[in-house]
């Protein structure tokens, strides 16, 4: 299991690759990554994350293992980045491993559903208009009492 | 203890962390000496749905109790992913 929290850019298709080939006796990788999404306007010039140092860590190395735990995962690894972002960049990635594919799918949406609304980030929107901090919505609260 | 804020709250009160020294039981108590002492506290703290609460970097209510904490941190809803 791996944690990271990092304000640099990190290459998703480069974790994927190394995350899948270290899953020797596994028999399924699911992985997602978080996009920097634009406006309903387009005109996102960045997106600003700012986030608690020391519970972060905590709160993510939390969820994963709480994943690991539940659906028996071989490996798990959750990366999320802080700072400045342009649209278009990759904010973060979770990736799974299970001997099967619904363990890995249930899981990975599991790490997406606590990892919105219980790991301290929090998203400013940087406009023409202004910075505007991006609201929590009441579905992602909700997608939690699924699990 | 050492207060912290983020994010909106952070702003309205103008800086991220200070030094408080309380003898406030309850994360509760605390919220009320701190919106007694000037309005950019107040407004910041005028809607407690609008607020969530860490203990020692742990997610908590506010009826929690600080005997023995170090570290309380106050911050809108989370907006992770």
């Amino acid at each position: 299991m791996r944690v990271r929290v990092q304000e640099a850019a990190f290459d998703y298709g480069a974790e994927c690759g190394a995350f899948a080939a270290r899953q020797e006796g596994q028999g399924a990788v699911v992985t997602f990554a978080g996009i920097v999404r634009d406006t309903a306007q387009g005109d996102l010039q960045a997106m600003e994350i700012e986030h608690y140092p020391g519970m972060t860590e905590r709160a993510l190395a939390r969820i994963a293992e709480e994943a690991q735990t539940r659906w028996g995962l071989g490996d798990v690894l959750v990366i999320h980045r802080h700072g400045r972002l342009a649209p278009g960049e990759v904010i973060m990635m979770v990736a799974t491993a299970a001997p099967h594919r619904a363990s890995a799918f249930a899981a990975a949406e599991f790490l997406m559903d606590y990892l919105k609304s219980r790991a301290p980030f929090w998203k400013r929107e940087i406009t023409a208009r202004g910075a505007d901090w991006v609201a929590a919505r009441d579905e992602d609260e909700a997608a939690l009492g699924r699990w | 203890m050492d207060v912290l804020y983020f994010a909106w709250v952070r702003e309205r009160i103008g800086l991220p962390k200070e030094r408080v020294e309380t003898e406030a039981a309850t994360v509760a108590d605390l919220v009320e000496e701190l919106r007694a002492r000037e309005e950019r506290y107040a407004m910041a703290f005028a809607d407690l749905s609008a607020l969530r609460v860490a203990v020692d970097q742990e997610l908590a209510d506010f009826d929690a109790p600080l005997a023995g904490v170090r570290e309380v941190a106050f911050f809108p809803p989370m907006t992770g992913g």
